[in-house]
C-alpha cells in the first residue's frame, strides 16, 4: 500500500528463483502487490512492502516461497512472550 | 433455512409431545361454529410455510428454497433489512461479536442453475451479509464454511477458512450434484489459508481467487472472472479505520476500573499517609491523564494514522501522547507544580504509545516481524516512562 509503509527490512520473505516454476499464483494472491513476472519468473518489486500474510508460500506449487507467517497483533506477541508460542491465543475482542 | 433445533434431544429419546410442536388440546367440534360467524380476536394469519420444520426456525434472508438434486437449498435475499443492520451495529460495538454468525452450508442467489458461478465466503454473519448485498443483480451459488463466525482474512490467518474446511464443506454440502462445472470463487484475502493446488488435488476443484471486496464481485463476474489490480489490493481508507476503533475500545472498561483503583490510591498517598481529599483531587487529575493517553492512542492515532510522522505506530502514539499530555498539563496548570506536569505529561504519553502499538493488530500493512521489532524496542520505555510517572506522582503527594 503506497500510503501507509511500515518498517524496513524486517520481513521474513524469501524467494528461490531457482524453483519458481512462474505460475503468477504469489502475484495473483498477494494483497499489496508486490510481486510481478518476469518472463517465466516471479520478481519481488517491493520487500518492504510484504505484511507476512503467507498468502503467496500457501499458494506456490513449488515451494518456492518462504515467509513466517503470524499475527502482527501487539496482545499476541506479548502472550508468545510469556507463555510461548504454542499456549499463547489470539483474544476474543482485542485483536482480529 | 435450517438452524439449529430448538430443543436438543438425544436420538434415542422418545420425545414428548411439546417438543414435537404437537397440541394436544382437544378443538371444538366442527358443527359448534357456523362457516360464516366471526370468532374471537382478529382473522388468523397466513398458514405455516411448507418450508418450516418442527425445531427449526426459518430465517429472514432466506426469500424461499429450491430443489436441486442434491436437496433443497436456500434462496436468499439481496437486501438488507433492519435487524441486518442492528446486528452490524452491535457486531461493530463488539457485543456478542464471536455469535454473530449463519449456519454453514450451500445458499443460493438469484436463479442459479448448474453453470451458476459458486461464491465461497466465511460464516461471519457480517461477511455473509456484505456478500449478500452485492448480489442483487447475480444469479450464484453461496457456498459458506464454518469459520467459526471469524471473517474471511482473519480465519485464513487462523487456518479456519482453509483447505481442510472448504474441502470437507463442499463434499457434504455434495455441491457436485449442483453444479456440472469445477470452478469455485474464493475472496483473494482467503489465500492466507487456502492452497488452491491442494484443493485441485483433493476435489478436482479449480479455485479462482476473486476480489478483495464484495462490491467488485459483478464486475469481475462480468469481466470473466479477472481482477483487474485495484480490486486485488487491499485499503485502510480513514472510515476503514474509524469502524475498528469501538471494538479496540470493547476491552478498556474493565482494565479502567482497576486503573480507577489503582489511580485513586497512588494519589492519596502523601505526608498524612493517606488523604482522602488528595486521593480524590490528584486521582481525578491522574485518572483524565490515563484516559487523554487512551483517547490518544485509540482513537486518534488510527484515525489519523497516514498523517502522523513515523512508522513505528509506538512513535506515532508517542506524538499523540505528546500532544494529549500537554492539554493535559495546560488544564491543570494552577494546581500542579513542574513535578507533577511532568509525570501526567508520562503517563499520558506511555498509555497512549502501548494503545497504538496494539492497533498494528487490526491493520492490513503491519508484518508481524516488524511489530514484535518495534515492540521490543518501545515495551520497556513505555514501562519506564510509566513508573517513572508514577514514582514522580507519588513523591509531589509529599512534597504538596
Amino acid at each position: 500500500m503506497e500510503t501507509f509503509r511500515y518498517l524496513t527490512g524486517v520481513t521474513t520473505l524469501r524467494l528461490s528463483e531457482t524453483s519458481c516454476v512462474g505460475c503468477g499464483m504469489c502475484a495473483v494472491v498477494c494483497p499489496h502487490g508486490i510481486f510481478s513476472m518476469s518472463g517465466k519468473k516471479t520478481r519481488i518489486d517491493d520487500v518492504d512492502g510484504c505484511m507476512e500474510c503467507g498468502a503467496c508460500a500457501k499458494n506456490c506449487p513449488a515451494d518456492a516461497i518462504s515467509v513466517t507467517p503470524g499475527v502482527g497483533c501487539a496482545s499476541y506477541i506479548i502472550q508468545t512472550w510469556l507463555k510461548g508460542k504454542d499456549a499463547a491465543a489470539c483474544g476474543n475482542s482485542e485483536c482480529c | 433455512m435450517i438452524e439449529k433445533p430448538l430443543h436438543q434431544s438425544g436420538c434415542c429419546e422418545k420425545p414428548s409431545h411439546e417438543s414435537m410442536g404437537i397440541q394436544i388440546a382437544a378443538a371444538p367440534p366442527a358443527e359448534s361454529v357456523a362457516p360464516d360467524e366471526v370468532c374471537c380476536g382478529s382473522p388468523p394469519g397466513p398458514a405455516s410455510s411448507p418450508h418450516e420444520k418442527p425445531g427449526y426456525a426459518l430465517l429472514d434472508f432466506v426469500a424461499t428454497f429450491v430443489q436441486t438434486p442434491a436437496g433443497p437449498v436456500p434462496l436468499i435475499r439481496s437486501d438488507l433489512r433492519w435487524r441486518d443492520h442492528v446486528g452490524r451495529l452491535r457486531a461493530r460495538l463488539g457485543i456478542n461479536r464471536a455469535q454473530y454468525k449463519v449456519a454453514p452450508g450451500l445458499y443460493g442467489v438469484g436463479t442459479p442453475d448448474d453453470q451458476a458461478p459458486v461464491l465461497v465466503t466465511a460464516n461471519y454473519k457480517l461477511s455473509f451479509d456484505s456478500l449478500r448485498k452485492e448480489l442483487k443483480s447475480v444469479n450464484a451459488w453461496i457456498l459458506v464454511l464454518d469459520t467459526r463466525g471469524i471473517n474471511v482474512w482473519c480465519a485464513a490467518g487462523k487456518n479456519l477458512f482453509s483447505t481442510a474446511e472448504l474441502i470437507e464443506r463442499v463434499n457434504r454440502s455434495r455441491l457436485k450434484k449442483v453444479i456440472s462445472h469445477n470452478r469455485l470463487i474464493l475472496p483473494q484475502l482467503a489465500a492466507t489459508g487456502v492452497a488452491a493446488h491442494h484443493v485441485k488435488k483433493a476435489i478436482g476443484f479449480e479455485v479462482v481467487y476473486g476480489p478483495i471486496r464484495a462490491k467488485d464481485i459483478p464486475k469481475f463476474l462480468a469481466n470473466g472472472s479477472i481482477s483487474e489490480p485495484a480490486m486485488r489490493k487491499v485499503t485502510f481508507s480513514l472510515l476503514e479505520r474509524m469502524v475498528l476503533i469501538p471494538v479496540e475500545l470493547a476491552h478498556l472498561p474493565k482494565a479502567s476500573f482497576w486503573v480507577l483503583l489503582a489511580v485513586f490510591i497512588i494519589s492519596g498517598i502523601g505526608t498524612h499517609i493517606f488523604s482522602f481529599s488528595a486521593a480524590c483531587v490528584r486521582g481525578v487529575m491522574l485518572f483524565v491523564a490515563y484516559v487523554t493517553g487512551i483517547l490518544a492512542g485509540a482513537i486518534a492515532t488510527p484515525a489519523l494514522l497516514p498523517w502522523i510522522p513515523g512508522k513505528s505506530f509506538a512513535v506515532k502514539g508517542t506524538i499523540t501522547g505528546v500532544i494529549g499530555g500537554a492539554a493535559i498539563v495546560v488544564l491543570f496548570w494552577s494546581d500542579i507544580q513542574l513535578l507533577g506536569a511532568m509525570a501526567l505529561l508520562l503517563c499520558t504519553t506511555a498509555v497512549s504509545s502501548f494503545l497504538a502499538m496494539n492497533f498494528t493488530g487490526s491493520t492490513p500493512f503491519t508484518s508481524p516481524s516488524g511489530v514484535e521489532k518495534e515492540m521490543r524496542k518501545a515495551i520497556p520505555l513505555q514501562a519506564v516512562a510509566l513508573l517513572v510517572a508514577l514514582v514522580v506522582w507519588i513523591g509531589t503527594g509529599f512534597a504538596g
